[in-house]
């Protein structure tokens, strides 16, 4: 059925189509196809993705809440942060090596299949749940 | 219709209040009405306007922090909140009132004093609180009768946080960089007129020990018309500890060494510096003993390492001509009423993990419950660990929601027979429309009003349109 909806969307759409997984504070899973071109703060506040309180300060470098955690992979080939950028995630809390604000991600074709993890501040003892999304 | 004002008790869902109209109290009642789709939460603060510190702290050049004002608007408006302005708890209403027609108290009110100085002079005319100097810049009600006399070269700020570099910042910046925020017309004329050319931020401990944020200190740092005034005696030592320092410590610590080296432009009209190893210990009044004209700071040594270094004096002691002093160590809560627990060492309501001790179904969030530090998003984590901790104990049966609890309705009609007049969202927001609509005339996103009756005068122009 995923596929089925995965051909759908690619015929259907003008934007390319990108698969990415977003796992919340408590591990629930979301898989949602976005825009190319649109940053990861776009995408949760268009998809409302259930992240409590993500991009306070709507996308200005005001905040840290938009930190996502990153696949090495992936980061290591995102583009570099501006100091702004390093001066807010500095603040973050569970800062990694990995670490950046979605507001200044911008999702690009190669990222297709990739997952962004939100960093944990409480550890939900239900364990993990998946929730498959596709738009 | 009236908007803001839910329908009657019949639902049987909980039923929180929520004491405080700021970003603790917006984020937790963010969180409860996410957490239970049969939960309804009511909001009371003291103010007839929300939002807090996000009004009345962040500072008029830093906008963008205020949008979270978007996201609690829209909690505000949720159906199965409402807003009370106007009423001030511990004086209109109690908190056992409270607790009689409510299932749960949070207390969300954050941090209305500050810590004094506690020395000689303090009260001398010319020295501020930076509680009420950013109140006076921020338009709140209680101090628009501040009238700073800023007609002295030299500013000492006490104490080295985000609130200190923020009123470094005010003083300093040109005009045109405020001109257009919501700063307050009164503040930005007698800013226009300032004669202050030189501002001190001043800590007890050293450079490693800063309590500010980079992105205020690289404010500072790129100030047009200023330059830096650094006392490279005071880095000794610091180039070799950079390297085992963690990320953030690191990066604002080489901003202030590349401080220390460049200085600025020469031909700055303003400076600014930061001073450390030196505590207030006298603020020295003039010939004429009428106004502060000076600052005795002690300096000090550091003993100890890691987390726990400390300043110890040596004895040696310093004088600092200036006219204008601002104690910038801290906001402090205070307790509201007396059947709340309070730790009046720590300023905060006693608590394990936002229950307040020994006392079911009440409740706290943000300062009053952790002490006075971090930003909006400090405060919203910790508004959402509450209002989880709230959440555990309703479905732990902690809390017994079998019985019925009048809230709104019972504490409204209560208000009401006791004179308070309520300010709700609605009424809000048509003075929020009369600000921006004076701000626009002035050029400037928003000219806030600064009268408590000014402000219910509106509210009322909005009740009769409608009546």
């Amino acid at each position: 059925m995923s596929s089925v909806c995965l051909s759908v969307c690619v015929l259907s759409s003008s934007g390319s189509k990108v698969l990415v997984h977003f796992v919340n504070q408590s591990g629930v899973k979301s898989s949602v196809f976005v825009t190319e071109g649109e940053t990861l703060l776009d995408v949760v506040i268009k998809k409302n993705l259930d992240i409590s309180g993500f991009g306070a300060c709507e996308g200005t470098l005001a905040c840290s809440t938009c930190h996502l955690i990153f696949e090495e992979s992936v980061y290591d080939k995102l583009e570099p942060m501006v100091d702004e950028e390093v001066d807010m995630l500095d603040l973050a809390y569970g800062l990694t090596k990995t670490s950046r604000l979605g507001c200044q991600v911008t999702v690009e074709r190669w990222m297709d299949g990739m997952t962004v993890h939100v960093p944990q501040e409480i550890k939900d003892q239900r364990g993990k749940q998946e929730a498959v999304r596709s738009k | 219709m009236l908007t803001g004002v839910r329908g009657l008790s019949s639902s049987s869902g909980p039923r929180v209040c929520i004491v405080g109209g700021g970003p603790a109290g917006f984020y937790t009642a963010q969180q409860l009405l996410k957490a239970r789709q049969d939960a309804a939460v009511d909001i009371y603060e003291r103010l007839p306007v929300p939002f807090g510190l996000v009004r009345f702290g962040v500072a008029p050049d830093h906008p963008e922090v205020k949008n979270v004002i978007n996201t609690f608007t829209q909690t505000a408006q949720h159906e199965r909140c409402s807003f009370h302005g106007n009423v001030n708890v511990g004086k209109d209403v109690t908190i056992d009132e409270l607790r009689q027609a409510y299932h749960a108290v949070v207390l969300s009110y954050g941090a209305e004093g500050n810590r004094s100085m506690g020395i000689p002079g303090e009260d001398l005319p010319g020295v501020f609180s930076a509680k009420d100097f950013v109140g006076w810049y921020n338009g709140l009600p209680s101090n628009k009768e501040l009238h700073p006399d800023l007609s002295f070269e030299t500013a000492v700020i006490l104490g080295q946080g985000n609130v200190a570099l923020d009123v470094a910042r005010i003083l300093l910046a040109p005009v045109e960089m405020l001109k257009e925020t919501d700063i307050t017309q009164n503040a930005l004329e007698a800013l226009a007129g300032s004669k202050v050319r030189r501002v001190l931020i001043v800590g007890r401990r050293g450079p490693l020990q800063i309590a500010c944020t980079i992105k205020e200190l690289r404010e500072m740092v790129n100030l047009p018309n200023t330059r830096a005034d650094m006392l490279p005696a005071d880095f000794e030592g610091i180039a070799e500890a950079l390297k085992d320092l963690p990320r953030p410590r690191k990066r604002l610590t080489e901003l202030m060494m590349k401080a220390v080296k460049e200085g600025g432009d020469d031909k700055a009209e303003k400076c600014w510096g930061l001073r450390f190893f030196r505590s207030p210990v006298e603020v020295l009044a003039g010939a004429d003993e009428k106004r502060a004209a000076g600052i005795r700071l002690a300096l000090n040594k550091l003993e100890g390492s890691g987390e726990s270094v400390r300043a110890e004096v040596t004895g040696q002691l310093e004088d600092v001509d200036c006219g204008l002093i601002i104690s910038s160590i801290g906001y402090k809560s205070i307790p509201i009423d007396p059947a709340v627990p309070f730790d009046p060492r720590r300023a905060i309501v006693p608590n394990e993990m936002g229950r307040v001790q020994d006392t079911a179904g009440l409740y706290c969030s943000g300062w009053v419950k952790r002490g006075p530090t971090g930003v909006i998003a400090t405060t919203m984590n910790d508004s959402f660990d509450t209002a989880r901790v709230l959440i555990q104990d309703m479905e732990a049966g902690k809390l017994d929601l079998s019985v019925n609890k009048p809230g709104a309705q019972a504490i409204t009609a209560l208000l009401q027979t006791r004179g308070v007049r309520m300010v709700l969202f609605s009424q809000w927001e048509k003075i929020n429309a009369e600000e921006e609509k004076r701000g626009k005339s002035l050029g400037k996103a928003r000219e806030k009003l600064l009268d408590v009756d000014e402000m219910l005068k509106i509210r009322n122009v909005f009740i009769s349109i409608f009546f």
